[in-house]
């Protein structure tokens, strides 16, 4: 008997980690951006359930501002699946006051966490799968498999359940709800070496294109409606690709030519930048911007 | 091609916890490991040359990289469990960068309970401390299998080789009681970077691994030896292709190895059936070990839950609900032997009552005290379980997937110890 391959390992892993929580919890949901991460989950999701249905629907928080390639994607990517998807918009939460912005054009990503919290609320869920990798983010390293959130959806990164073994404590009280992040323990290059080994497809937006960027603070910000070059900002047309598509007024692009997911493997395995460091506006803002954006629910 | 392949994860992964006690240098000697063997990325550099400068100090913070909270940043000291994500052209590594601080035991042991080996910091100046030897016991009871003793800020004590060895000879001495089946002991300076990946200048008098080598070259422990075990997570309601009143039973291979064909029983109940298939979505196999997810169809119907465990039919595990075992109490509150608890075995929850404490681990001798009225917080010691129903068991030793459980506060669900079956008693 051979030991599993690395990839094997992973894999096995994040289907005992989703079959354990449903099995425990009453009513969870599966976080789907259409981004890569979350691709892989679902991938996943099926590994761990067919020939039965997922037992959760597909959750995604959209914040409006996200590519077109990638929101076509993941309405594509549901119905082909067959299970429900359940979207629910930032823009109402501005529309009924729940959401308030300093200004018009502010970022919109932070406020997906209210509502997130109250989609959770107003549908009765008490976990959430996410793709959310230790290797991201320092404040994200830190974070459990099986993740409490107490009743106002807040992480207490002081106070988190001992993890021990494969022994996962799913227990939840009224009120509360998990964040459950089953590929914890892979990286952006295993995440690209399993959509190859899984002929998983994604939005055109992670291979190499033409696209009008403009320089700032040593990143490419792409220009859109949302994002326009401000005064002074030249205008350039690059080979660029995605190495993570959030939300359109944080995510930068990345000067690349890789077309194809083994060009993709190729750079990321000799990257001297780590994919937020080169792509995420938001995380650079201060040294714990993330902690304080989980702290407050965000996932 | 080259850098390309280097980067590439190897086959098989490390999983590796660092524990010690607090200003010990854990942190810096991850910097350390991490920025030698150029696992840094440039971003990362340049965030903690920042951080560092922001602090009013030169040069590069190394601890800085994996103290990721605020509170962390604030005091200097790591409150939880860290992972880091690296490659060698060797082996993968999954680094666990544990709390040093008492206070943050629980989280030592989080980071502990899945690793293939553990790294004990020592400060070279102070030696051992009673911190270390908590950790010790901890990295003992879980039996991890390989332990590292790294004598560190040898750059403090004049690169000495007696005060190396002096450090060395007294932990072993120490831990003599705790049952090591090994310890390779390697002098280092986490801040100077002698000897942790590079040998550096200064440990000439050292020849042993740099720790990076040991790291790279120690054999890592594989279940697929002893007997089969399989949790079950979940029932199938699909049906599975011709056989079509078969249910899939969902679950792990937590130990050992299966065969289509093979007799297994289900427990608690003691019913037998063979295995007809070893179902995945990429395809039925004919054998599957240790660490694979997948569903088993059994050649007749039996009844079958999640909670229950099957094992191959001659290979039975003690089923029982009176057991002893080892507890490392992790929660503020102490134990209450007055209170129900539950026991989260393998994938069955069941209510448990401590019947009694028999002893209590000292930490300044490593000995145990007999007769101890309860566990506090960090507290390791021996207890009598009593189930609200039979599980099946094996001793930690021989089977950890079977042998371990947590114990779990019914009132607040908080998981309030780590347990380790010691002693089975029949019926």
């Amino acid at each position: 008997m051979t030991a599993l391959s690395h990839l094997d390992a992973l894999e096995s892993e994040a289907i005992h980690i989703l079959r354990e929580t449903v099995a425990e919890v009453r009513n969870p949901a599966v976080l789907f951006s259409g981004g890569k991460d979350s691709i892989v989950l679902l991938r996943l999701a099926e590994k761990a359930f067919r020939p039965d249905r997922f037992p959760f629907p597909l959750l995604h928080i959209d914040t409006e501002h996200n590519f077109k390639e990638v929101i076509d994607f993941r309405d594509a990517r549901a119905a082909e699946l067959g299970e429900t998807l359940i979207v629910r918009s930032v823009g109402d939460s501005i529309r009924s006051g729940r959401v308030h912005l300093r200004t018009p054009d502010e970022s919109r990503n932070v406020h997906q966490s209210v509502t997130l919290l109250d989609a959770v609320q107003e549908l009765g869920l008490d976990a959430l799968f996410g793709g959310a990798r230790r290797d991201e983010e320092k404040a994200r390293a830190k974070e459990r498999v099986i993740s409490h959130r107490n009743a106002f959806g807040q992480w207490d990164p002081r106070n988190q359940r001992p993890e021990l073994w494969s022994l996962y404590n799913a227990r939840v009280a009224p009120g509360e709800h998990l964040r459950v992040f089953p590929i914890s323990n892979w990286t952006e290059l295993d995440v690209w070496q399993y959509i190859r080994r899984e002929d998983l497809a994604v939005p055109s937006i992670y291979f190499a294109h033409k696209r009008e960027v403009v320089e700032r603070r040593g990143l490419l910000v792409p220009v859109t409606p949302l994002t326009p070059p401000r005064a002074g900002e030249k205008i350039r047309n690059l080979n660029v690709r995605f190495r993570t598509v959030g939300d359109i007024t944080c995510t930068c692009p990345v000067a690349s030519d890789a077309a194809t997911v083994d060009q993709i493997i190729a750079e990321t395995a000799v990257s001297t930048l780590t994919e937020r460091g080169a792509t995420r506006l938001d995380d650079q803002t201060s040294e714990a911007s993330m902690e304080l954006r989980k702290k407050e629910g965000y996932f | 091609m080259t850098a390309t392949l280097a980067r590439l994860p190897a086959a098989d992964t490390l999983r590796v916890a660092t524990s010690g006690s607090v200003d010990d240098g854990k942190s810096t000697l991850i910097g350390r490991l991490l920025f030698d063997s150029k696992s840094l990325l440039a971003d990362q550099l340049a965030t903690v040359q920042r951080d560092t400068a922001r602090r009013g100090a030169s040069g590069v913070d190394l601890a800085l990289l994996t103290d990721g909270l605020t509170a962390e940043r604030e005091q200097g000291i790591t409150i939880d469990v860290a992972y880091r994500y690296f490659a060698t052209a060797r082996r993968r590594f999954i680094l666990a960068d544990t709390p040093g601080h008492e206070q943050y035991t629980r989280n030592m042991v989080t980071g502990a309970s899945q690793a293939d080996l553990a790294i004990i910091l020592v400060d070279a100046r102070s030696g051992i401390l009673p911190q270390t030897k908590r950790h010790a016991a901890l990295v003992a009871l879980l039996r991890i299998p390989h332990v590292a003793l790294a004598v560190n800020k040898m750059d403090l004590v004049d690169f000495d080789r007696g005060v190396f060895e002096r450090v060395r000879d007294d932990f072993l001495a120490l831990t003599a009681s705790l049952g090591f089946e090994g310890v390779t002991s390697i002098p280092l300076s986490a801040l100077e970077g002698d000897m942790v990946v590079d040998r550096g200048e200064h440990l000439g008098w050292y020849q042993g691994p740099t720790l990076l080598e040991f790291l790279e070259s120690v054999t890592t422990e594989r279940r697929v030896t002893g007997p089969w075990r399989f949790p079950v997570q979940l029932v199938s309601r699909s049906r599975y292709g011709a056989r079509n009143e078969s249910r899939g039973y969902l679950g792990r291979i937590e130990n050992g190895a299966v065969e289509v064909g093979d007799e297994i029983r289900v427990w608690p109940s003691g019913v037998t059936a063979r295995i007809a298939q070893i179902v995945t979505l990429d395809g039925s196999l004919d054998i599957a070990g240790a660490g694979r997810s997948v569903s088993l169809i059994l050649d007749r119907q039996v009844d079958v839950a999640r909670g229950d465990l099957l094992t191959h039919a001659k290979q039975a595990p003690v089923v029982t609900d009176r057991f002893a075992a080892r507890l490392a109490w992790l929660s503020p509150t102490p134990l209450d032997t007055r209170r129900a608890y539950l026991v989260k075995h393998g994938t069955a929850v069941v209510k448990a009552r401590i019947a009694g404490v028999d002893d209590r681990l000292d930490i300044q001798t490593l000995q145990p005290i007999a007769g101890p009225a309860t566990l506090g917080a960090n507290d390791i010691g021996r207890v009598r379980v009593e189930t609200a129903r039979a599980l099946p068991l094996d001793r930690y030793a021989e089977v950890r997937a079977t042998g371990s459980f947590l114990l779990i506060d019914e009132a607040t669900n908080a998981t309030v110890a780590a347990g380790l079956v010691e002693e089975l008693a029949h019926g």
